[in-house]
């Protein structure tokens, strides 16, 4: 395998592992505030065509991304009222999520289906890029994976350093003890739930304007399940959450680059890999009960209201 | 403004009207949003909600798509009655589908009269050996079933497109990647020539009769209920929390195996890359609006069945999308949810114009101190 | 004139001073839909006052420290503070003015440091060197240590309250409230607790002090306000009252006594020997070599602060818990090690847990099914894996006529149910089973006076048919009331059982801290 070759591969695990990034740091801040939305592969749907379609009518990647986060984020604004308001069962709610995020966008993508664009391109780093090998395998990417590292790096900070990163462990952890301490749980709730939906619109619009740039039904098969899985997987924690995405980007890479490399398996076969990978890690990190119960939000999918 | 408050015991009433007040809802979405598209919605509805069954042979095809939704929506109650989220019944259904078909192939042209049950008992374990997974890996290692569930109904889908492409591919099928067709032999019956509905249809009427015995009257049925509503009283009681994964798993596996094996030798009638329009998925909704009560699922099947049709008749005289069919499941769910507040709370006229807030449950009076 | 009427006359005497007042209550009225929780409460506290909220167990004390702490609204009627009405809001707010409150249930998080813990309750943010070095300074000032450092989960439930109070002092309280705050201690603990708050009180802090423990508020507080089924029924200053008229004024009677003769018991019916369980719960207990026998016709007790393994002992009991390798339990005189939960009850185990709702009754359930629960073999309640109804409609019904469930019919949810009500079903329930060996945890925990009494002296009256019986309790009062031996847990370890006549509060209570050895037990093993 020539350079070339590895660095390619390099850098196509890199934009694989964004979107789950993304998505899985989005999770990751919902449920720390110990809300299980399941509809993460439903936002991601939604980020994806509406950022798709906002792009190809304005023109505009930026404002296609945009509107796909503004999708993920009515999305999960769906979710949160029902969930915090009405009451409703997080786990049935976040699969209905997933349902009609399904049905929804493959109604709004109907007429889009077949076109293309031109995707988000990569921006080279003057100076730096020139570098031999490390220039193109570090600072030759477009904002987005730049914007990944960012958020990483912030939450880490936030859960480590802030305040505000306190108080939302806290309400994921008890919301009983912050309400009688006077934090206003619901709504902190909703904003944990808006933002993992934000998150997961960027995730979906990634799929649809950067990595593939089009428009396919079912686009993002199964990748806002692994975001949810790589979340369990990271115990809840930004950094192995980076690094369970990495992980699996790798994975992904894997089905294309597979045969190129040698492997004589079938494509169907190789396509089960992320699948199968992500049900072996699951099974890592959840053998040690204690593990999930030393990390996992305590409140996490209970439903809570105030009593007034 | 009105506002919501907690009713002192859960309102039986509104138990069975939220499906009903649900599928009102969806409907009147569903007029605002053929108004939008320029449809007549008047129109729009009988196409979508009376034309597929103004013929027998709609009505057919109205029973030989329920089919499939009850078998797993019957298994898929029975497992989140015990708080068992089995959701991937499609994959279940692949597998069983996989598994039938290949007794199918292996005995092809045997024309015995043991095929067909053969392909069904092969489509039962399929179906609960896929579900076997999520079993093992739950009660061994503390797996959530959720997500194993999910991820292998991708497995199944992609190894169902490799068998068909590959090694199971009709040599004379001029390259596509599908199955030869399986003989009348490896076909189940219809009920009525010229019809596609098939006995298949009354097996599933059957096993709702049978699914609401097991819950309703055997010890074993309050067993999973109990573990559902409350773990830690199963425990207390000793009810097993590992018999009552499996259990739950191989149910709804197996019947979503069958439902796949009767898909494939039924109106499908070989192996293709796609045996199903998400009926492993839309059972999830059955299961819900069904109130995981066997005979609600039988309706709700009926309905979401019709979905399916009408979306089908929609897109062939309105030039509609048949996207709307998953659409429409989804509001559907979605109204089912946020009407289940009725049933733990009713709506109290408020005179002092205070934005709509629930009040507190009732706190049992030794709480309050 | 009318009962209501002397207690009202009562109120206006004693409050018609013009003294200074930090809080007064005027009116208050809180009403639940299917219960009032506090009606028309008038309250007084002034400075440097320790003021006593009695009341039995749903007397409406809760609600109205939630409606002072801003968490709870109320229908109805005025709060003055400093003589000025105000509207407290949340309870920021009742921190900014002042107040400050010990819960009950305690509202920590125990996965964060007791520095973190703190600093959620703060209204201002202080940095973490400078936070450290004020809750080192407070505790050290009232004989309150802790580590700002630790994490809760690994905290005993005493030192949890200290965090809670120390939480409360940096904010400058100029009124405390303590909700039911000796439960989670030892006595000798107790006299700690009242040195700190007599200590606060005379530097001027008003205290809120709610209990139902007469002899705990006859000992501490200035004044008393004793409410009844919401309403206040009379206040009263406490060490010029007897126990007797203080309790005529909480439940409206004489406190009950139970009924019990000695008796020689009988046979051992249980017995675990060597139990050794390592917790697999990070926030559980383990339990160390613990060795125990309950002979028929007697009762033993098992006196602790909760958390010290109560919980994971009573699992391990009733078989919901496997049982390690090397220990052996025998139920009258069958090996049970392996058995499950159901096996156990076969051979006559019954259990009544803690937990009511969710583990001892369904909650989403009818009583109906609920009787199904834990129904065995031999109940004929279920015959060739179908559930007989007609039997379990009459097996309900007969246990709600029994044990005067006050319910609507066994149709009526678990849910729907107080907890005093909840609580006799499912004693009714386990004992109608006949049991050879009944194990109850915290029988009478939120149950009020009168429940309480029934259940009590249904278990004497099993201990006199002949049947083991092994009590839980975190209420030592109640376990010499009514147990033969007691044994204390603490940290994982239980006490030898000494009979009762031969012990008393203090000993059991120097036990409760762990302070039983080696040399203790031969001593006791030999006496």
């Amino acid at each position: 395998m020539s350079t070339e070759q590895a660095i390619l591969i390099l850098v196509s695990i890199v934009i694989a592992a964004t979107p789950l990034a993304f998505a899985a740091f989005g999770e990751l801040v919902t449920e720390r505030a110990g809300v299980l939305n399941l509809g993460v592969e439903g936002m991601m749907l939604l980020g994806a065509v509406i950022g798709f379609a906002v792009a190809k009518d304005s023109g505009s990647l930026a404002f296609g991304f945009f509107c796909g986060m503004l999708g993920g984020m009515a999305m999960a604004l769906i979710f949160a009222v029902l969930t915090q308001h009405l009451q409703t069962n997080q786990v049935a709610t976040g699969l209905a999520l997933t349902l009609f995020g399904a049905g929804l966008s493959a109604f709004i993508g109907k007429s889009y289906v077949g076109m293309s664009l031109t995707g988000l391109a990569p921006i080279s780093i003057p100076y730096l890029s020139d570098i031999p090998i490390l220039g193109p395998l570090l600072f030759h990417y477009d904002l987005v994976v730049y914007g990944s590292f960012g958020l990483l790096i912030a939450l880490i900070w936030f859960f480590k350093s802030s305040r505000w990163g306190l108080i939302v462990r806290a309400v994921g952890e008890s919301p009983t003890s912050a309400h009688a301490i006077g934090y206003p749980v619901i709504r902190i709730r909703y904003l944990a739930i808006l933002f993992g939906g934000a998150m997961s619109g960027i995730a979906g619009a990634y799929l649809s304007l950067a990595i593939t740039p089009m428009w396919v039904e079912g686009m993002t098969s199964g990748r806002g399940w692994i975001a949810l899985a790589l979340v369990v997987f990271a115990t809840w924690k930004p950094l192995r959450v980076m690094v369970g995405a990495y992980l699996f980007g790798g994975v992904t890479v894997m089905q294309f680059y597979g045969q190129g490399m040698g492997i004589h398996v079938s494509s169907q076969i190789l396509s089960m890999l992320p699948y199968i990978v992500t049900i072996v890690v699951l099974v890592l990190i959840s053998r040690n009960p204690r593990t999930i119960l030393l990390n996992q939000p305590m409140s996490l999918g209970q439903s809570f209201y105030p009593r007034s | 403004m009105p506002r919501l408050e907690r009713r002192a015991q859960p309102s039986r009433l509104m138990m069975f009207a939220s499906p009903l007040i649900a599928a009102v809802l969806m409907l009147i979405t569903g007029y605002i949003l053929f108004s939008l598209m320029g449809k007549d919605p008047i129109h729009a509805f009988w196409v979508f909600f009376i034309k597929p069954l103004t013929t027998s042979y709609g009505v057919s095809e109205w029973l030989l798509k329920s089919t499939p939704l009850i078998l797993c929506g019957v298994g898929l109650a029975i497992g989140f009655r015990a708080r068992v989220f089995n959701i991937g019944a499609e994959g279940q259904f692949t597998m069983g589908a996989v598994a039938a078909g290949g007794v199918a192939l292996y005995f092809y042209n045997t024309d015995a009269i043991w095929v067909l049950p053969l392909m069904m008992l092969a489509g039962v374990l399929g179906g609960m050996a896929w579900a076997a997974i999520p079993a093992f890996l739950r009660t061994r290692f503390n797996t959530n079933e959720i997500l194993v569930t999910l991820m292998l109904v991708y497995v199944a889908q992609l190894f169902l497109g490799y068998l068909v492409q590959g090694p199971w591919r009709d040599p004379e099928g001029f390259n596509f990647p599908q199955s030869k067709m399986f003989t009348e032999a490896e076909t189940i019956p219809v009920l009525i020539a010229g019809f596609r509905v098939n006995w298949s249809f009354i097996v599933a009427l059957v096993l709702v009769v049978v699914s609401w015995f097991f819950t309703y009257k055997m010890f074993a049925g309050f067993r999973m209920e109990v573990s559902g509503q409350a773990p830690s009283a199963a425990r207390y009681a000793g009810f097993s929390e590992k018999r009552n994964v499996w259990l739950a798993l191989l149910i709804s596996g197996g019947l979503a195996g069958f439902a796949g094996m009767a898909e494939v030798a039924g109106p499908i009638g070989q192996l293709q890359p796609t045996i199903s329009p998400g009926y492993g998925f839309a059972a999830i909704i059955v299961a819900y609006v069904g109130r995981l009560h066997p005979l609600g699922v039988l309706l709700a099947s009926l309905l979401l069945s019709l979905l399916y049709l009408g979306g089908d008749t929609a897109q062939m005289d309105l030039n509609l999308p048949s996207a709307i069919t998953g659409l429409f499941q989804g509001l559907l769910l979605f109204y089912l949810l946020a009407a289940d507040i009725f049933i733990h709370y009713r709506l109290k006229p408020d005179s002092n114009g205070s934005r709509p807030r629930l009040t507190p449950p009732p706190e049992p009076q030794g709480d309050i101190t | 004139m009318s009962s209501n009427e002397l207690e009202r006359e009562r109120c206006v005497n004693t409050d018609s001073s013009s003294k200074l007042r930090r809080l007064e209550l005027v009116g208050i009225t809180k009403a639940y839909p299917s219960v009032i929780a506090n009606q028309d409460v008038n309250l007084v506290v002034r400075p440097g006052e320790i003021h006593a909220v009695l009341g039995e167990n749903g007397a409406g004390k809760s609600t109205l420290m939630k409606i002072i702490y801003g968490v709870t609204k109320p229908d109805s009627g005025a709060i003055l503070w400093d003589n000025r009405e105000v509207s407290i809001e949340s309870p920021a707010q009742a921190r900014k003015i002042g107040i400050g409150m010990v819960f009950q249930h305690f509202s920590l998080f125990d996965t964060l440091t007791v520095a973190e813990n703190i600093s959620l309750a703060l209204d201002s943010v202080i940095a973490p060197n400078e936070l450290t070095e004020r809750i080192e300074a407070v505790s050290q000032q009232y004989g309150l240590p802790i580590d700002p450092h630790r994490l809760i989960h690994s905290m005993s439930v005493g030192e949890r309250q200290r965090v809670e109070i120390v939480r409360c002092l940096l904010n400058n309280p100029r009124l405390l409230i303590m909700d039911e705050p000796t439960s989670v201690l030892t006595p000798q603990a107790v006299l700690i607790l009242f040195e700190t708050l007599r200590r606060l009180a005379s530097e001027g802090c008003s205290i809120l002090y709610i209990s139902h423990k007469l002899d705990e508020i006859q000992t501490l507080c200035d004044k008393a306000t004793i409410l009844r089924g919401g309403r206040v029924t009379g206040t009263a200053i406490p060490h010029q009252e007897t126990r007797e008229s203080l309790a005529q004024m909480m439940i409206g009677r004489s406190l009950p006594e139970c009924q019990m003769v000695p008796k020689v018991p009988a046979e051992t019916r249980l017995r675990v020997q060597q139990l050794n369980l390592p917790t697999v719960d990070p926030f559980g207990t383990s339990l160390k070599n613990i060795n125990l026998a309950v002979r028929s016709g007697e009762i033993v007790g098992i006196a602790g602060i909760s958390g010290n393994g109560q919980k994971e002992l009573m699992a391990a009991l009733s078989g919901e818990q496997p049982m390690p390798k090397g220990a052996t339990t025998t139920i009258c005189g069958v090996v049970a090690d392996r058995l499950s939960p159901g096996q156990r009850r076969n051979l006559g185990l019954r259990f009544v847990p803690e937990e009511r709702l969710g583990r001892g009754a369904v909650p989403s359930m009818s009583l109906r099914l609920n009787a199904l629960l834990t129904a065995g073999s031999g109940d004929g309640l279920v015959n060739s894996g179908l559930i007989s109804y007609a039997k379990v409609h009459a097996f309900a019904g007969d246990v709600i006529a029994k044990f005067n469930v006050k319910c609507g019919g066994d149709e009526a949810l678990a849910s729907s149910l107080s907890g005093g009500n909840l609580q006799k079903f499912i004693v009714g329930r386990e004992i109608s089973l006949q049991p050879n060996v009944m194990m109850v945890a915290q029988p009478t925990w939120g149950v009020d006076v009168g429940a309480a009494q029934i259940i009590r002296q249904a278990l004497i009256d099993l201990r006199n048919a002949g049947v083991a019986v092994l009590v839980v309790s975190e209420e030592l009062e109640e376990l010499f009331m009514i147990c033969d031996r007691i044994a204390v847990m603490a940290d994982g370890r239980l006490s030898p059982a000494i009979p009762a006549s031969e012990t008393s509060v203090e000993k059991v209570g120097l036990w409760m801290s762990g302070a039983f050895d080696e040399a203790t037990v031969l001593e006791v093993q030999h006496a």
